[in-house]
Order: C-alpha cells, then sequence, then structure tokens
C-alpha cells in the first residue's frame, strides 16, 4: 500500500512534499542564516537530548532507507558500529554521485549543504563518532566551493569542532575532493581513495562496520540518507511514516530527465509512480511518447511504457524486475536506439572498470565490441545470445556492484527489445536518425507551428 | 593540436625526476603539511596533494609525484599507480580550459555526441586535444551529474548546461579571445591551474564566488515550483536556462521558444500514437530515418 494509490487528488500540491528541497528557490539558501530561519540544526538539539543508543533505535524505527540505490536501513548500519571497543569511529559521507542519470546529491548539496552537515553531526554523535568525511567527486567544482562554505559556517556557529553545542561531542568534519572514478561511489573503493589508494572494491566480510576507514568501525552513507536525518528529528517519526509506504517510508527526491516537457528534481514520498510525475509536469516532450526507461540509474534494469504505474518504492520496483536505485528517471522517446543508448553505457562500464575482477574487466570490453559491431550492422544474430551469455558470467561474479551494473542494461534490453537489436543485424545498420533525438530537434516544428 | 604521443622509452632508465626550485618547494611544502593535518592517516592526503601539484603546473609531472611520494613517505610507484588510475589528473601539459562535453547516454542522446563532434570539428583537435593558442583542451566526459540539464558542457568543472552546438562554439570561442563567460551553475571561470587549487582543499577566496549563480538552478526547482502551486511560473529549463540569459544572443539568432501552460503542462502524457517516428506507425519507422 503507498500513498500513490490512497491519494487521489492528483495536484502536484497533494503529490510532492519538499523536504529538502522545500526552501531551494530561496536567496542564498545555501547560507546557515536560511538554514537556521528554516528549524535548521533544530533536529540536532533534538538528538543531543537523546542517549546515542536511542538515538541509533528512533532512526531505525522511522524506517530510513538508504537513498544512495541499495535501500539498507540507515539505522541499521549505525547500530552495527560495535561500541566500547576502543577504537575511533567514522563516518563517511558518499558524495560520488556518478551513476549515469543520477544527479540529486549534486543539486542538493548546491542549494542546501547544512541539511548534510546537520545530519553529519547526528550521525556522529549516534555512532560515537569524532571525525567524519564528506568524499565529493571532484567533478563539480561549484559545489566543493558551498561545502568549504558551510563547513567553515559551522564551525564558527559551534556546530562542529570542540564540545558542540555544550554537548561534550567533538567533531572534526573533512571535505575530500575525489579524482575521476565511477568506481569510488562503491563504498569499500571510496574507503580505499580515501585512504590515498586506487579506488577497488574490497572484499567483504569484514564489512566497513568492523573494519572500514583505517580498519576501524565505519558507517558510509549516501548525502540523501543523511541529510534526511535532521527532519525526522525535527519533525518525528511518525510524520515521516506517514509518507511512503510499510517497508519504504519517507520522502525522497526523483530526478527526471531526457525527453521529458520539463526534467527536474521532484521531491515526494516513496511509491509515487512516473505516470504521476509525467502527468502534472506535462509528460514526454511534445509529439512524442515513452520508449524505455530507467529507475534509478543506468544498473538498474530498464522499464518500458508498461511500467509507468509501477510504485516508485524499494518493494514496487524490485517486484516489477529492476530495482529503485537512485531514483535517477532517465526518460527515452521512440527517436532513441536503444542500441546506441546500451552500447554508450557499456562503453562508460568497461572505462569505469577498476580491472580487479577478471569478469568485469575482460567482460565490459568484449561486450563493448560485439555492441559496437552491432550498431555499425556488422553483428550476427549469435551475437546477442553471446551478449546475454557474458553479461550471465559478470553478473555476481566480481567483488562489487559495478559488473552486476553492466549486466543489467544488456539483460533489460534483449529482454524489451530484442527485435531492435534483430533489426540493426536484419538490416545491416542503424534504423535510427541520432538528430531526431537531441533536445532542439523538434525546435523548427515548434516555431512553424 | 600540440599533443603528442607518450614517448616509449628504450635502453636506458629514466633520469630522476628534477626536483622544484627551493622556493616552490618551500610554499608546496607549506600547503603539504596543511592538507596532511587534515586526515588521521597521512597517505589519505595523496588524492588532495595530487590535486596541489596539478595546480603548481598544469598536470601531474614525475616531479609532482616524487614530491608527493617525499612528503608521505612513498615510493614514486605507489604515487603513480595512484595518479594513473583517477582521470582527473592530467598527464601531460594541456590547456587553461578545460572543455569537457558529456556523452554518457542521455547527454549524448540529446545532443552531447553532436556537440563533441562539431566542436572537434570547430577546433579543430580530437578527444584530449589542445589548441595551439594553448587555451582549450577537449575531452569527452562521462555523467557529471546533471542530467536534468541534459546536454551539459563542463569548462574547469564549472556547469555549463542545456547547450547547443552554437552554444558551445560560441563558449569555445569566447574562452579563446577572452571574453568571460558565467557559467550557469558556478563561479566566474577561474584556470585550471586555479581550479586545481580548490580541488585540493583550498576554498575559493575570490569576492563573490560561492554566491555564483545563485541558489539553484532552473531545473533543480521544477518540483518545488509544481508543489507550491507556482506551475505557471515553471519555464521550460531547455528554453530559458540562465546560460541563455547570461550570453548575449548574436542578432538574428532564433527567438527563444516560449511554450504556452497548455503545450508542456498538459494533464497527460500524451502518447501520440500518429507520430511518423513511431514505429508502430503502419509506415513503420520511416524511410528517411534509416538513410
Amino acid at each position: 500500500m503507498t500513498v500513490a494509490t490512497e491519494v487521489k487528488d492528483p495536484s502536484p500540491e497533494k503529490l510532492l512534499a519538499p523536504v529538502l528541497s522545500a526552501f531551494w528557490d530561496e536567496d542564498r539558501s545555501w547560507t546557515l542564516d536560511v538554514y537556521r530561519r528554516h528549524e535548521g540544526y533544530e533536529g540536532l538539539r533534538k538528538a543531543l537530548a537523546m542517549t546515542p543508543d536511542d538515538l541509533i533505535a528512533y532512526v531505525k524505527e522511522a524506517g530510513l532507507r538508504g537513498r544512495g540505490g541499495a535501500g539498507f536501513p540507515t539505522g541499521m548500519k549505525w547500530q552495527f558500529i560495535p561500541q566500547g571497543d576502543g577504537k575511533p569511529h567514522y563516518l563517511v559521507v558518499n558524495a560520488d554521485e556518478s551513476e549515469p542519470g543520477t544527479c540529486k546529491d549534486i543539486p542538493l548539496l548546491f542549494a542546501n549543504p547544512h541539511s548534510l552537515i546537520e545530519g553529519i553531526v547526528i550521525a556522529c554523535y549516534a555512532i560515537r563518532s569524532s571525525h567524519a568525511f564528506i568524499y565529493l567527486r571532484g567533478e563539480v567544482v561549484p559545489v566543493l566551493r558551498r561545502l568549504h562554505s558551510a563547513v567553515r559556517e559551522a564551525y564558527a556557529a559551534g556546530y562542529l569542532g570542540k564540545n558542540i553545542l555544550g554537548s561534550g561531542l567533538d567533531l572534526e568534519l573533512t571535505v575530500h575532493a575525489g579524482a575521476g572514478a565511477y568506481i569510488c561511489g562503491e563504498e569499500t573503493a571510496l574507503l580505499d581513495s580515501l585512504e590515498g589508494r586506487r579506488g577497488q572494491p574490497r572484499l567483504r566480510p569484514p564489512f566497513p562496520a568492523v573494519a572500514g576507514l583505517y580498519a576501524c568501525p565505519t558507517v558510509v552513507n549516501n548525502v540523501e540518507s543523511i541529510a534526511s536525518v535532521p527532519a525526522i528529528l525535527k519533525n518525528g517519526k511518525d510524520w515521516f511514516r506517514a509518507m511512503g509506504s510499510e517497508k519504504s517510508p519517507g520522502f525522497t527526491l526523483y530526478s527526471l530527465s531526457g525527453h521529458v516537457a520539463s526534467p527536474g528534481q521532484y521531491e515526494a514520498p516513496l511509491g509515487i509512480t512516473l505516470r504521476q510525475l509525467l502527468d502534472m509536469s506535462g509528460g514526454m516532450r511534445p509529439g512524442h511518447r515513452l520508449k524505455f526507461w530507467t529507475p534509478g540509474g543506468s544498473s538498474t534494469p530498464m522499464f518500458t511504457e508498461e511500467h509507468l504505474d509501477v510504485p516508485l518504492d524499494y518493494e514496487g520496483v524490485g517486484a516489477a524486475g529492476s530495482m529503485l536505485g537512485t531514483k535517477a528517471l532517465q526518460c527515452f522517446d521512440e527517436t532513441t536506439c536503444v542500441v546506441r543508448a546500451v552500447t554508450r553505457w557499456t562503453e562508460f562500464y568497461a572505462h569505469e572498470s577498476c580491472g580487479k575482477c577478471t569478469p568485469c574487466r575482460e567482460g565490459t570490453y568484449w561486450l563493448v565490441q560485439l555492441l559496437r559491431d552491432i550498431e555499425a550492422g556488422k553483428g550476427a544474430m549469435s551475437d546477442l545470445d553471446k551478449l546475454n551469455d557474458i553479461a550471465d558470467n559478470i553478473n555476481g561474479k566480481s567483488f562489487c556492484a559495478l559488473g552486476d551494473g553492466a549486466a543489467s542494461p544488456i539483460f533489460s534490453s534483449l529482454k524489451y527489445f530484442r527485435e531492435e537489436y534483430e533489426q540493426h543485424i536484419t538490416g545491416g545498420g542503424c534504423p535510427f536518425d541520432p538528430a531526431k533525438s537531441t533536445a532542439w530537434a523538434d525546435k523548427h516544428l515548434e516555431v512553424n507551428a | 593540436m600540440t599533443t603528442t604521443p607518450d614517448s616509449v622509452g628504450l635502453g636506458m632508465p629514466q633520469l630522476p625526476a628534477p626536483d622544484y626550485p627551493d622556493d616552490v618547494r618551500a610554499r608546496l611544502e607549506r600547503d603539504a603539511r596543511e592538507i596532511i593535518a587534515r586526515y588521521p592517516g597521512s597517505r589519505s592526503a595523496l588524492l588532495p596533494l595530487l590535486h596541489l601539484v596539478q595546480s603548481e603546473e598544469g598536470h601531474v609531472t614525475r616531479t609532482g609525484m616524487q614530491f608527493c611520494a617525499d612528503v608521505l613517505g612513498l615510493t614514486t610507484a605507489e604515487v603513480t599507480a595512484v595518479a594513473t588510475f583517477y582521470t582527473m589528473y592530467r598527464r601531460r601539459p594541456s590547456g587553461d580550459y578545460q572543455v569537457g562535453v558529456c556523452t554518457n547516454t542521455l547527454c549524448a542522446v540529446m545532443g552531447g555526441d553532436a556537440i563533441f563532434e562539431a566542436l572537434q570539428d570547430h577546433l579543430g583537435v580530437g578527444n584530449g586535444g589542445t589548441t595551439d593558442d594553448g587555451k582549450v583542451t577537449l575531452e569527452h566526459i562521462e555523467c557529471n551529474a546533471a542530467c536534468d540539464f541534459a546536454p551539459v558542457v563542463m569548462v574547469n568543472w564549472e556547469f555549463f548546461d542545456n547547450q547547443t552546438v552554437e552554444s558551445a562554439k560560441r563558449l569555445v570561442d569566447d574562452l579563446r579571445t577572452g571574453v568571460p563567460v558565467a557559467p550557469t551553475r558556478g563561479a566566474p571561470l577561474c584556470t585550471f591551474k586555479e581550479t586545481a587549487r580548490i580541488l585540493a582543499g583550498f576554498p575559493d577566496e575570490r569576492e563573490g564566488a560561492v554566491e555564483a549563480s545563485g541558489s539553484a538552478g532552473p531545473a533543480s526547482l521544477t518540483g518545488l515550483r509544481l508543489a507550491k502551486g507556482e506551475a505557471a511560473r515553471v519555464v521550460h529549463p531547455r528554453d530559458g536556462g540562465p546560460h541563455d540569459a547570461a550570453q548575449d544572443r548574436a542578432p538574428g539568432d532564433a527567438t527563444p521558444h516560449d511554450p504556452s501552460l497548455a503545450e508542456h503542462l498538459s494533464s497527460h502524457d500524451a502518447p501520440q500514437d500518429t507520430s511518423a517516428s513511431d514505429p508502430a506507425n503502419p509506415a513503420g519507422p520511416t524511410a528517411e530515418e534509416g538513410e
């Protein structure tokens, strides 16, 4: 049961729920002043009035699940940190947002970085950490500037540093810029990278909660997960649970992109559908229809028009054969060649494979060779089974999920669009004109109309 | 094109990298101490230190890697292994402005491929190539987390959203002739070296740099405006992005399309069964597409 099916009124005012994005339209929204005017750091005061264990239990009861893709319960991650072990504990925020299609953490940090900083202080109090890190991908300098500025403000105001708000909590926060590697979004690769090494995933166990950064207990959380915590404290877990579904409670950022009339960020209770989002925002670009889309980035198996009513929560998307992932709703219309799209994604995975595991390193390379041939009309029918076979030999057979992600577009596109692959082979080339897919393709039509 | 292929050494082992001049080294050592102090374990400073040496010379040289190895007590092999893993570290001299065109699937489909191709022609350089005047290095980049602003071009890692072939050509022309350009999201451009210093963790102290370009890009506000009942004020980001406003339109440019409310906020997603390009259309995906 989801809010989406309960609410009869389809107006955006009822379907959307801006929380993190509520004041992005205000002047200087990234500053401490504006954040405080919107009851910023009130959640922290409530958290500091609790014991750390009660705080962990509270976040667990709220049901917040990881917003970085996997959907693991945030409070449970915190609970796994062994207490009284005499080792330093670390919180590492994963701000390496690089999954193709994913574009929620970057605008969030650009417009409202203090929600993350407040969440970090709360989380560190809970897991008894006195040093936290934000691992931001390096290619977003405007966001880095605002993080530097927000962290400086937070230190000056006593939300970071020694004896925060008189609670006895000491916390250092380091902003760390990455250097361009998709794989560092994988939590153990991120930890290796933060230790000054090549970003290559680690074998688990041990999990980061036991042996993470510098082999100490470490929580790695996504930006949006941590940034959601202050609102839960401020407004209460019942308020949070009133949104979304039993197993997927709360609000989240959906990122609509591609051939839609109004691309952008849509913050809504979990369980909204793509149809509802398109209905309220003008649908696909005029004169075109949805062909395929991803629910949560390129690593989540693609959907088609038949999935427009799938509730976009962890269970709903899972039951329909994909994953909620990062809620990156990339929509492609009928002008888009699915073989071209999948080839490009696969080139990305081949480029970003760190090379540690043979199935992923070699498999993605050969997938690219086959796909380029097929796209150019030089493929054979047997190549389609070979694609499936290679993807099957990558999926689940590497240390981390990059390999699984590389297999997803192959499996799902062959499932829904095998005929289109065959057309490339029998027709000796691509039947699509890429010029028709561009953002400006219909400009002359609109001007003439 | 000023790029040369990496030379292949035969026979003689490389001589040790030359050291920085004493004053440069002293200054970099001061910066390095500050960076190292941010971390419980010194090796964590390696990525920012590589950004730091890149800010000194514009790319990561053997001298820079030797410096990192010295201050962290690592071997140059360990530093090289890291420096070659990450794409943001350049390994040869490049231009003042790094122009990166996103050609990951979504941006590529929306026009990134066309923009990248046009810029290669326009500048006469290939992927990774630098113009003869040393101003612009062109490359294609992976998804930069701005898909709702597609197609996206990054210049020194500032956002130039909702680009077209024409706007991108104008952008690189302006970069080469020294006309100031403003990103749609980000601060007035600094050089690649200055950008690398920010990445090393030294905040941009320029007046107004943090404030520049406002709180959020238009696409970031689409949902919020709908939720606040301000739907009528939603502007199709592709037609009214700050990029268009920030840059003077050349006379003769097409008037920006201003879609009516009904056109972009219809209450249904309007599947068009009769679209000429609909594969389900009896006429098929039309002959011209196959040409």
